[in-house]
């Protein structure tokens, strides 16, 4: 199936040719403006220019819930624009984000998020979806949470739209018992240096000013986008999430998206 | 001279990063104020928020940013620096971190001012946001109070790092390329807090003529004598005058809040439009006061002495009972019901006080919340040196009183009742030649005590029937 694709700017040329191997197919593809989607539909085969970054936890029980929340809502922090005011000429304006500091109660850690209300239930939603699927899993307690960005291509009849991811961050996570209180004390601050750690980790990454979605016309705007949310304007993301048993593969993959529309052929 | 780049362009540069740095600046110090910053998002760009970010602008600090930058800009050997000072009760002080605003020469002609040098330094800010809450004087800063402060200085120049102690780390939270250089903002920070260690216990007792090296200026530091630096607090201006830096406003300066789509086939943009009406606030609407009112002590997250280790932990419940009825109570017991020690089951009863003082004079009381500790003595103990003491301290400041070191309870030290208790008399009924003894005659009266126990079966029903 072929779908067309995106006139090439500057930066989408530079992210192409990082993959020497299959930079033949591309520029093939774009010099004679066939375009490649793979055929059963699974984009992540395609995501070649998609960046991955994977963070690593182990925490205690009670401290998945706010471990994730920490490191999710720093990434989207990074990956959320005001709401955008399109004008006539082709302009737009940017609303204003705000911010928030949470503490969190069972880690020695305050994190900054978006203050968006409809956001943070979002992501509080998945996390507490993620955090009972790995309690009730059996498992000797690993699991991983990944934050999918991704644009929408759109395309002809009868093919449905297509998710391009451009970046996705996934969180292992390790949940461990403790024993006794003063080990429980240890973890409580070892978990937050960690998740300090990890917070330099996302906001390395994010400075490099990798590729980014092209900022898009009104019209194209919820194809980059998630426009839904009142306040802000985060990129399109999706989250998911699979529980690891202890062969290590995976056994439940709960594949759930937050965002509506989008189906995969 | 920047071939590339149009005057307009230029202009548009030097505003922005001029807005960067004092941004910057409000950030850093805001998030060393010791409260939570909490800004909202709107929908609708008002025209004054740079960067596309809610930062509020306290006046004291931007002018002291103003004062600092002089007019100039953080250009290549000009960088801007704030540096985070602690300083106790007592004139103590030490650095802590100092956050740096640099620039490079690493040019990056091809990148468009208005539209990604913007965005990127919005993401920078973020990154900032991020990162001052990762650093160790940040958790430093949420407990300042009485018994230390934090404070702020800022200056343009050279980077001076030498106050930072040996060991320093450094942490960057990004950099963004312009025509004109690379803009790099990180972060020099502090690990070794020794000195707040060997300080916290001598509160009391003053001491003289202590020479430190922390203290004694550096020789090439001559604004730091007289300017230790500006507290990190701030106070809401009254409503009926602003303050004293309400009048420092820039009507002309504007910040971007339009941009242009590029159409697909060009890489520049068409136009732009500057958005409303210029200046930064005034006013932040929280003025909360960043000191707290609780007696807090210093955190020093790289100490890792014993005390640490006691948090809350709750003694089972008899010990608990015992625990609220002892003189000392600690801050983790909850108010007692005021009863006598004869009046309830203790099994160590005889320890017991006879005298019970009111709660009242006893500081903060927590309820425990975590299962039994090992033995009945270090709860004691743990009871005794819990006072003032919140969940996330790591560090408690008591006045040292051990169990069982006044005789109110009994005459021994604490050590001598170790050894008794260690080391308890054989209990007489479990003695070998007194229960051989015993044994005959509880066989002997064993048929006198089966008749009275048939007597009563009508007793022991009842009782087995309540039970059920």
């Amino acid at each position: 199936m072929w779908h067309k694709l995106p006139r090439p700017s500057a930066e989408v040329n530079k992210v192409y040719l990082r993959h020497p191997t299959r930079a033949s197919c591309f520029t093939a593809a774009i010099n004679t403006g066939l375009q490649l989607s793979p055929v059963n539909g699974n984009t992540s085969n395609f995501a070649m220019n998609c960046r991955s970054e994977v963070l690593e936890v182990t925490v205690e029980a009670r401290q998945v819930e706010e471990a994730m929340l920490a490191l999710l809502h720093t990434i989207l922090l990074h990956r959320s624009s005001g709401k955008f005011h399109y004008k006539k000429e082709g302009t737009y304006s940017i609303g204003t984000v705000g911010t928030l500091d949470i503490d969190c109660d069972f880690i020695d850690f305050t994190f900054v998020r978006v203050s968006s209300e409809e956001l943070d239930r979002v992501i509080r939603k998945a996390v507490s979806e993620f955090k009972d699927a790995l309690s009730n899993s059996g498992s000797d307690g690993m699991g991983q949470i990944s934050l999918e960005f991704y644009q929408k291509k759109k395309s002809r009849w009868p093919f449905s739209d297509e998710c391009i991811p451009w970046e996705v961050w996934s969180i292992k996570v390790n949940v461990v018992n403790l024993a006794n209180e003063q080990e429980r004390q240890i973890c409580r601050e070892k978990v937050g240096e960690k998740l300090g750690e990890k917070v330099i980790n996302v906001v390395e990454v994010i400075n490099r000013h990798e590729y980014l979605p092209k900022m898009p016309t009104q019209s194209e705007v919820d194809n980059v986008f998630d426009t839904s949310l009142k306040d802000v304007q985060p990129y399109l993301y999706k989250i998911t999430y699979q529980i690891t048993d202890s062969l290590g593969t995976s056994v439940s993959t709960t594949m759930r998206r937050l965002i509506k529309d989008t189906l995969a052929l | 001279m920047d071939s590339g780049l149009s005057p307009q362009d230029k202009k548009d540069l030097d505003k922005f990063i001029k807005f960067f740095a004092l941004k910057t600046v409000q950030v850093i110090v805001q998030a060393r104020l010791g409260e939570k910053i909490c800004t909202r998002s709107s929908s609708s760009p008002t025209g004054s928020d740079w960067f596309n970010l809610a930062i509020k602008d306290i006046p004291e600090v931007t002018h002291e940013a103003k004062k600092a930058l002089a007019g100039q800009l953080p250009g290549i050997g000009r960088s801007m620096c704030v540096e985070i000072s602690l300083k106790t009760s007592e004139g103590d002080s030490m650095e802590l971190e100092t956050w740096c605003l640099e620039m490079n020469e690493k040019c990056d002609k091809d990148i468009k001012v208005s539209y990604t040098v913007y965005n990127r330094l919005s993401v920078l800010l973020k990154s900032l946001l991020a990162i001052t809450r990762v650093t160790p004087a940040y958790k430093l800063s949420r407990k300042q109070g009485h018994d230390y402060v934090i404070l702020y200085r800022i200056y343009f120049g050279e980077v001076q790092l030498s106050g930072l102690g040996e060991g320093f780390q450094t942490v960057r939270a990004g950099v963004v390329g312009t025509p004109v250089g690379t803009v790099t903002l990180s972060c020099a920070y502090r690990t070794n807090l020794a000195f707040m260690s060997n300080r916290q216990f001598e509160r009391s007792a003053p001491i003289m003529g202590i020479i430190v090296d922390h203290f004694v200026d550096p020789p090439g530091s001559g604004p730091r004598t007289a300017n230790m630096g500006h507290p990190c607090n701030y106070r809401a201006p009254d409503d009926d005058d602003g303050g004293p830096y309400a009048g420092v406003q820039d009507s002309q300066e504007v910040c971007t809040t339009s941009f242009s789509t590029s159409p697909p086939s060009q890489g520049l943009h068409a136009g732009k439009e500057h958005g409303g009406v210029a200046s930064n606030p005034a006013q932040p609407a929280h003025g909360a006061d960043a000191h707290l009112a609780a007696e807090n002590v210093a955190n020093t997250p790289g100490e890792n002495g014993g005390r640490r280790r006691d948090e809350q932990p709750s003694p089972s419940d008899p010990l608990e009972s015992l625990n609220a009825f002892t003189r000392k109570i600690g801050a983790f017991v909850n108010k007692p019901n005021i009863q006598t020690a004869a009046g309830l089951d203790l099994p160590f009863a005889a320890f017991a006080p006879r005298g019970l003082d009111s709660e009242d004079s006893d500081p903060m009381v927590q309820p425990p919340d975590s299962p039994t500790c090992p033995s009945p003595l270090q709860a004691s103990l743990h009871s005794q040196d819990s006072e003032g003491s919140g969940p996330q301290d790591d560090f408690v400041m008591v006045d040292f009183r051990p169990a069982f070191s006044k005789d109110d309870l009994l005459p021994m030290d604490l050590g001598t009742f170790y050894r008794e208790f260690q080391n308890p008399p054989q209990l007489a009924s479990l003695s070998l030649h007194i229960s051989s003894q015993s044994m005959a005659d509880d066989l002997d009266s064993l048929p006198e005590k089966l008749a009275v126990y048939e007597k009563n079966i009508d007793e022991f029903d009842a009782f087995v029937d309540m039970l059920q």
